[in-house]
């Protein structure tokens, strides 16, 4: 089933990372890992704030580092993999990946909610321009049938997308869902397909597979896991299970483990586990990267983190809505008041 | 109402027809003419019915109908308003700009547009714009605001396809509004599209930093702005009141309901759009009544 198939993989510790890391990477810790990754044989590294370029600011978290030191660290440090960054379309503009460009990216990820497609047709015409290769991101994947899918997936490849993802940002499906969405996919469109999984129902190493077994070619993983919400597929596991498959990745399967074990766990701010907050995401169909910010509203406003997510997947919240979470809290917070009132004079 | 100023719309969209049910309620504009392209446009259809001329050769047939109005509004898109801003110009006509074109300087109702009452071309920046600027500039009367984000987020269903095809446009031409109108040191903005069914109402989430405020004086004055946006938007209220966080950032967050004219309730993006065209156009309107009041005078 899977012998002779060969995969790339695209390591996004470094960008989806950077929500672990609530966009704290320093120049050195890109640097090191660029240079580790590289050298394990992973053919692409992403490079960017979590969202996307233009993400530093208040709603999102201000980054540590510019993204132009960022992105040439991370060039330099690489002499064989490709440089790939994300745009959201609305928080980043066009301009940007001139700028990103400049600094050695030859792959740009375009990313738009699974509906909204049409958004980003004068950024994957840029970058086409620009002479990079161009990457549909459809995040949400889950919120629409295969067949909406496939509608939006048609859109990017009209603009001139080279490849379009099934991204499941808040790591809500099961293998089930995504054999579903790859298979309806590699019918609708004569573009690469890539797939994008977080772990919060435990489901990523399983639904990459099932990508896999349907035709996608290009998946994404993040190195110890690390990345929004539980985390993302852990890319030595998948290095490890694809090797045992005889799926060819090109990446050393002992090399990428120390890479995990020796550089990227020690800049670790907290052990990427599926905890009850991070099960909730994936329970409720919630954007990953919501979890640090939820946390921190829970605490601000003594509430149970679930309630929040529960709430933000009630509203059918989408990604970049971060500014919802306070909103959202506030609201619960002052329920909460209204009732202790109610019932301490009742 | 003898005095009332003549007005045009230019566009039979969405927008060019809610701001024409606003501006037939106007005790200071009469809007006289609507100019499309499409003769089976609701719009038209609507126009007429409501007794104002139209035609259907846009700019053209709208000038040639010169004598008819003195403000037209450009609810088109931003390339045929650089087109047909210097026509309007020459013709000796208020051009009150709802595109993102920008051709003239950008005027947010209560912020800076009693400044350009004399201006022949004003921009009305974006919705997002519309509805945080006033709350960046209420912030910066009483702290100075070294930075200043917006998050808007809109309905998908609100979104056409003008917007859809130039997002950069809105998050530029916002944040540059939040700077030179809102007076922030620096801006940003950010748009999110929302499809949730039902469609969710436009949101516009305000965050600014502006060290060593008074959070009672930053407060007051956000009451006050949000009290005198209401004049002209019935339907622009506060979500929470404004957060205050340790770290000096300021949050506030906003909920815009359309007031249901032509266009969807849910779609206060467009509406306040609508109105606030309608208070410049009345705005200016004033302005020119006044000019001509006093050459009047002068020519006794």
């Amino acid at each position: 089933m899977f012998e002779s198939k060969k995969v790339r993989i695209i390591d996004s510790t470094l960008r989806d990372g950077s929500h672990a890391k609530r966009h704290q990477f320093t120049a050195d810790q890109v640097g090191k890992v660029a240079a580790g990754l590289d050298s394990a044989g992973v053919s692409v590294v992403e490079v960017s704030h979590g969202d996307g370029l233009g993400g530093s600011s208040i709603n999102y978290g201000f980054a540590k580092e510019s993204q132009e030191n960022l992105l040439k660290t991370a060039h330099e440090a690489m002499p064989n993999a490709q440089l790939a960054i994300l745009l959201i379309p609305g928080i980043g503009i066009a301009e940007d990946l001139e700028m990103a460009k400049h600094y050695g990216t030859s792959i740009a990820r375009i990313c738009t909610h699974v509906t909204e497609a049409d958004i980003c047709e004068q950024h994957i015409r840029v970058a086409k321009k620009l002479g990079m290769e161009a990457i549909g991101f459809l995040m949400m994947a889950h919120m629409v049938t295969p067949d909406q899918l496939c509608e939006q997936a048609r859109k990017m490849e009209s603009y001139g997308a080279d490849c379009v993802y099934v991204t499941d940002s808040a790591g809500a499906m099961t293998p089930y869902d995504m054999r579903a969405r790859i298979s309806a996919l590699r019918e609708a469109v004569n573009i690469e397909i890539g797939v994008h999984a977080h772990n919060n129902l435990s489901c990523a190493v399983a639904n990459s597979l099932v990508a896999i077994e349907e035709g996608a070619t290009t998946v994404d993983g993040c190195t110890c896991g690390l990345g929004a919400g539980a985390g993302n597929t852990q890319t030595e596991v998948l290095v490890a299970v694809l090797d045992k498959l005889g799926v060819q990745t090109g990446i050393d399967t002992f090399k990428i483990m120390d890479v995990g074990e020796d550089v990227v766990r020690p800049i670790m701010d907290r052990p990427q586990i599926i905890d009850r907050a991070g099960l909730t995401l994936g329970y409720a169909g919630v954007y990953s990267s919501f979890l640090l910010h939820a946390y921190r509203a829970a605490e601000k406003y003594d509430l149970d983190v679930r309630e929040i997510l529960l709430e933000c997947g009630r509203r059918k919240t989408v990604g970049g809505q971060e500014d919802m979470i306070i909103d959202i809290a506030w609201e619960l917070n002052q329920k909460k008041l209204a009732a202790h009132r109610t019932g301490s004079t009742a | 109402m003898a005095d009332r100023v003549k007005a045009a719309i230019l566009g039979s969209g969405n927008i060019g027809t809610d701001l024409m049910v606003k501006l037939l309620r106007s005790k200071i504009i009469e809007v006289t003419i609507m100019a499309g392209i499409d003769p089976k446009s609701e719009g038209l259809r609507r126009a007429r019915e409501a007794g104002l001329k139209t035609t259907v050769d846009s700019v053209d047939g709208l000038l040639a109908m010169a004598d008819d109005f003195d403000i037209v509004f450009d609810a088109t898109s931003a390339a045929a308003h650089v087109a047909a801003a210097p026509r309007f110009k020459e013709a000796g006509k208020i051009a009150i700009d709802l595109t993102p074109a920008a051709v003239g300087p950008y005027i947010i109702p209560g912020v800076n547009s009693l400044d350009l009452m004399n201006e022949p071309n004003v921009n009305l920046v974006s919705c997002g714009g519309q509805a945080t600027i006033p709350i960046v500039a209420a912030i910066n009367r009483v702290a100075p605001v070294e930075y200043a984000e917006i998050v808007a987020t809109i309905s998908s269903l609100s979104a056409g396809p003008g917007t859809r095809q130039n997002i950069d446009e809105f998050t530029q031409t916002t944040a540059h509004g939040i700077e030179s109108v809102g007076g922030a040191k620096k801006g940003k903005a950010i748009i999110i599209l929302n499809p949730a069914d039902p469609p969710i109402m436009m949101r516009d989430s305000v965050f600014a930093q502006a060290p060593g405020a008074d959070p009672e004086k930053v407060n007051r004055s956000i009451l006050d702005t949000v009290e005198s946006i209401q004049e002209y938007v019935p339907g622009y209220r506060l979500r929470t009141d404004p957060i205050f966080e340790d770290d000096g950032t300021i949050r506030v967050f906003i909920e815009v309901e359309g007031a249901g004219d032509f266009l969807p309730k849910y779609a206060g993006n467009l509406d306040i759009m609508t109105w606030a065209a309608v208070r410049v156009g009345e705005e200016l309107a004033q302005g020119l009544i006044e000019r001509r009041s006093a050459q009047a005078a002068e020519a006794k």
